[in-house]
């Protein structure tokens, strides 16, 4: 009984200091968020981090850290994908590649062309657009050699477009199935 | 009773098939937060339909089949942050954040704006630039535009990705030599919950090229 008494006069003051914090000017504790995962280029974490600590460390290693914590493993994972490496069609070397591909960060140009690859080398890695077929960008430079020509099988996985057109207009997605 | 209990081995047969699937672009990579509202599927940037603005868009919660979209949500306690670096150094210059506010069923966009700290940890900057109702499954894409013709939408989308995941799958497992033709898309037929956000470029004011990155944070 006592118990509960001093429990109401316990809830009674709280009510009364909450109901003072909302009178007073203060400041609301400021929210904070914590990264939990990020991408920028397709399937980099998913193709070439392979040990299931390291995908959730690639995820919240900021991108000006990621090159020096991940291209060594990175190189290690490509030569794993294709033990014959020498160069790709770009001229990479296969620490040039992993270099590259170990900062996950999308480049987009501001001024010209956006797209993953178009055919033209000089609108390469300069965004993604909806249509891009990226994966067989990236199948080419991991395992189609200098010419582009090495293993034919692996090159591309012969699926070219989405299953539903996309809009010149904004939203520019496909309404869902 | 009957339709329950149908309803009911349907839920468990689609759990375990999600449960099972190795996911791609970004799916197969989270197993901290694998089928949760920060796990990113996609994300994209291009030049806009008017070439003075670019497009940013952010997927999330992949390999959704037509019978569970409707059930899709947004969290509020998840932020999809866009990231852009404008001086080549990997580091977020500005931030274009993106928050759920269930006040109203809405996605908020904070930015384009420098953030006050870089790095993992981040809270909103500033304040709301543009706003949308969310969109519901089989509704009319809603359109929000804020005053400095920044647009916004969210809802679920198809999934744009396309790839023969499951034989390149195979082929690291040794039992496919190649890929087959015609390949078969995984991700055919599945949907996606998206945002779009299209922003001026003057608003980025960069002169040539960006480094953009998608994260997503959970409150702490």
């Amino acid at each position: 009984m006592k118990q509960i008494k001093i429990f109401g006069l316990l809830l009674g003051a709280v009510i009364i200091a909450s109901s003072c914090d909302k009178d007073d000017d203060m400041p609301a504790a400021t929210v904070y968020y914590e990264q939990q995962d990020q991408m920028a280029r397709p399937a980099i974490n998913t193709v070439f981090v392979t040990a299931a600590g390291d995908k959730d460390a690639f995820n919240t290693t900021p991108p000006s850290a990621q090159g020096a914590a991940f291209q060594s493993k990175f190189q290690t994972r490509l030569l794993a994908l294709n033990a014959g490496y020498t160069t790709n069609a770009l001229g990479q070397t296969a620490a040039q590649l992993t270099g590259l591909l170990a900062t996950d960060v999308l480049g987009v140009s501001t001024t010209g062309p956006t797209t993953f690859f178009d055919g033209v080398a000089a609108n390469t890695l300069s965004g993604r657009k909806l249509d891009d077929d990226v994966i067989d960008v990236e199948l080419l430079l991991i395992f189609g050699g200098p010419t582009g020509a090495s293993n034919p099988g692996l090159t591309k996985d012969n699926v070219n477009a989405n299953d539903k057109a996309f809009s010149a207009s904004f939203p520019y997605l496909a309404t869902p199935w | 009773m009957k339709r329950k209990k149908l309803l009911f081995a349907a839920t468990i047969a689609a759990a375990l098939v999600t449960g099972g699937i190795i996911y791609a672009a970004d799916h197969i990579d989270t197993p901290a937060v694998t089928n949760q509202t920060t796990d990113i599927t996609d994300v994209y940037v291009f030049r806009a339909q008017d070439p003075n603005n670019l497009v940013f868009v952010a997927n999330t919660q992949g390999l959704t089949i037509p019978g569970n979209t409707a059930a899709l949500k947004f969290d509020e306690n998840t932020v999809l942050e866009f990231n852009i670096d404008k001086t080549g150094d990997n580091k977020e210059d500005l931030v274009i954040q993106c928050k759920y506010s269930a006040d109203g069923n809405k996605m908020q966009i904070y930015g384009p704006v420098a953030p006050s700290e870089t790095g993992t940890r981040s809270k909103l900057e500033g304040s709301v630039t543009a706003e949308v109702a969310v969109t519901a499954y089989g509704s009319a894409a809603a359109t929000g535009t804020g005053g400095s013709g920044i647009k916004v939408f969210a809802g679920p989308r198809d999934d744009p990705f396309f790839f023969d995941l499951d034989r390149y799958k195979a082929i690291l497992a040794g039992t496919a030599p190649g890929f087959a033709t015609p390949g078969n898309d995984t991700f055919k037929g599945t949907n996606v919950l998206s945002v779009v956000v299209e922003v001026p470029k003057s608003l980025i004011a960069a002169t040539g090229a960006i480094n953009v990155w998608l994260e997503t944070k959970k409150k702490i």
